[in-house]
């Protein structure tokens, strides 16, 4: 039965194991654990970026296909349901059909890119995917009439998803039961079946034929696999998956903008948590997400804390340090020793404890 | 078999230019079912490069390659694997960081056509794991079968590149010279093999081998290169007695190979 919603695909490591149970646990029980709206945007944002680092991971750590067009179809998911919620108003089918249109997008999109440019050289790949992307960003900002332009659109959703609306009069170990509680274990379940799928496709047959291309593209062509279909399709299921959960971002976050869906710098932290959680490995994508957003959101606290005790005992150097202003500096030296010290991610590296 | 069979592979004229040098000059050769044909010739004679032609890793500038009578010339490699092409390669060429079982499952898929299935559990299929563990077995690998491919010795690794190449299946099966670099004691399991399979007479077996005794043993059938040029073509023993190629191939460096 495990070994089947896990598609015969365990941690692999007593350590991992913990870790990936703390983490969903934690997402589980978080209105309850750390009451508060700040928390559950943070784990919000951890269970979606799951599903979208694990669809990045799909193209760059199974198949090794280098791509920068990830938040665009991240974006187009977003986008997608924004626009219809936007012209349609609240409405479930406005949600439906928004996910549905980014869908068919992302993956037609994906396929066009695929089928012109999968045949090139994986640095111009890269590159092309870079340019479309670009090309889309712009295209977002100039449409404004659509898209709300550089502010973005802001939207309503269905009522019984949002705080106002109650289900129980009485609250439930002090958590009040709302819309907005259902609409937190709605994404968080869509977000864990889809990791759960995209971990069955890696565990199926043609799962297997990704790691053979990564492995050796020219010998999975010998023995009969037509690499440049399997590398398309793995470029519109990626390309799904993320439009996926670019509309439950769009769901929950109740906007869509450029900088939440489509700039550079979600790609380049996609890029991070699939590296520091270990590449071709989806489980690197949860702990990857869940590390990656942690800091980026509680670092600044952390220092604060530290800092404040440091100058309480009268340290000298030591507060300024790591003054929580500083925080970025601070989270890009852990990033490079990450890397540098765990060059196969934290998961390679914990699977390479066990062994 | 009869007589008037159609060769299983025919290439008529085939060439392949590199700038100016001409590789693979003017080729024609058929190869019969049930037959095993040693491609020899000194360093550089093309001998790799015509089967690059013919497996399609390489496309021809001229001249025609046929598969039970189709054209495969300008198919992409996966389809002539499909059409019933297999081949191994001389520099060892495997999905490195798989295990050897995946190497070999990975062959059996794709014969059973079903690498699209994104549903199935790939090792919970009970019919390719089964074939998979006839071929390593074969190959004499089965003990290995859980070690990571790159890790194998250099014996192994040949083993588990013929080992892939018999997972398809097929009936057409290409050699590129599978002894090369194996130690004493492991190339009697690869010839032993080859002499297995050349039993079998559905299948047409192509070979590139520099050992004369291996050649001696196997070979029911001599092509010479030379040049890019074929300069020979029949009958082990009257190949090796005729002027021309003692002086194109045998005359140079054979004291190496024999």
């Amino acid at each position: 039965m495990f070994s089947y919603i896990f598609s015969g695909d365990f941690p692999r490591s007593k350590l991992l194991t913990l870790l990936l149970v703390v983490i969903v646990v934690g997402l589980v029980l978080t209105p309850w654990l750390f009451p508060g709206s700040r928390s559950m945007e943070t784990a919000m944002r951890i269970a979606i970026f799951i599903v979208l680092v694990a669809s990045y991971d799909l193209l760059l750590g199974y198949t090794g296909i280098v791509s920068f067009a990830h938040t665009m179809f991240f974006g187009i998911g977003a986008y997608g349901v924004a626009i219809t919620l936007n012209e349609m108003g609240r409405g479930y089918d406005a949600i439906f059909i928004g996910t549905a249109l980014g869908f068919v997008g992302s993956v037609l999109l994906a396929f066009l890119i695929g089928l012109f440019s999968l045949r090139v050289k994986a640095i111009f790949f890269a590159m092309v995917t870079l340019a479309v992307a670009s090309a889309f960003t712009l295209l977002v900002s100039q449409l404004y009439q659509f898209t709300g332009g550089e502010d973005g659109l802001t939207y309503s959703i269905p009522r019984e998803l949002s705080p106002a609306f109650k289900l129980m009069k009485d609250k439930v170990f002090g958590v009040s039961i709302n819309g907005k509680l259902v609409l937190y274990y709605c994404i968080l379940f869509a977000s864990f079946g889809l990791f759960l799928f995209m971990l069955r496709v890696v565990n199926s047959p043609f799962g297997r034929v990704l790691q053979a291309i990564r492995e050796n593209e020219f010998r999975a062509e010998a023995i009969g696999y037509r690499t440049v279909i399997y590398r398309t399709a793995t470029n519109c299921l990626a390309a799904g998956m993320a439009a996926l959960a670019g509309s439950l971002m769009a769901i929950w976050l109740k906007y869509t903008g450029p900088d939440t869906t489509l700039s550079l710098n979600i790609m380049v932290d996609i890029l991070l948590m699939v590296v520091i959680g270990g590449m071709g490995t989806l489980y690197g994508a949860v702990i990857g997400s869940t590390l990656f957003i942690m800091a980026q959101n509680y670092l600044q606290e952390l220092m604060k804390v530290a800092s404040d005790q440091f100058s309480a005992m009268g340290l000298p150097l030591l507060p300024d340090l790591i003054h929580p202003d500083r925080w970025l500096l601070w989270f890009g030296i852990l990033f490079i020793l990450s890397v540098y010290f765990f060059p196969t991610g934290i998961v390679g590296r914990l699977r390479k404890a066990k062994t | 078999m009869t007589g008037q069979e159609h060769p299983v592979l025919r290439t008529d004229g085939l060439t392949v230019r590199f700038g100016g040098h001409v590789a693979v000059n003017n080729v024609t050769a058929e190869f019969h079912r049930g037959t095993l044909t040693a491609i020899v010739g000194p360093n550089g004679a093309g001998k790799t490069t015509f089967f690059n032609l013919i497996s399609g890793q390489l496309k021809a500038t001229e001249g025609r390659a046929f598969l039970n009578e189709e054209d495969i010339t300008s198919m992409p490699v996966s389809e002539r694997t499909h059409k019933g092409l297999a081949r191994a390669f001389q520099l060892t060429n495997l999905f490195s960081n798989l295990t050897v079982r995946e190497n070999v499952r990975l062959a059996v898929q794709s014969r059973a056509g079903i690498g699209l299935n994104i549903f199935m559990m790939a090792d919970r299929h009970r019919e390719l794991n089964e074939k998979a563990d006839h071929f390593l077995a074969r190959v004499g690998l089965y003990d290995q079968a859980e070690v990571i491919a790159s890790t194998l010795p250099h014996g192994g690794q040949r083993k588990l590149e013929v080992a892939l190449m018999l997972a398809l299946e097929h009936d057409v099966l290409m050699f590129d010279e599978p002894t090369a670099g194996m130690s004493v004691d492991e190339v009697p399991v690869i010839l032993d093999l080859i002499h297995e399979i050349k039993a079998d007479k559905n299948k047409t077996v192509l070979m590139v081998e520099h050992k004369m005794d291996v050649i001696h043993s196997l070979a029911d059938r001599i092509i010479v290169l030379h040049n890019g040029f074929l300069v020979a073509d029949g009958e082990p023993k009257e190949v090796m007695s005729s002027p021309i190629v003692q002086e194109a191939y045998l005359g140079t460096g054979v004291a190496d190979h024999v």
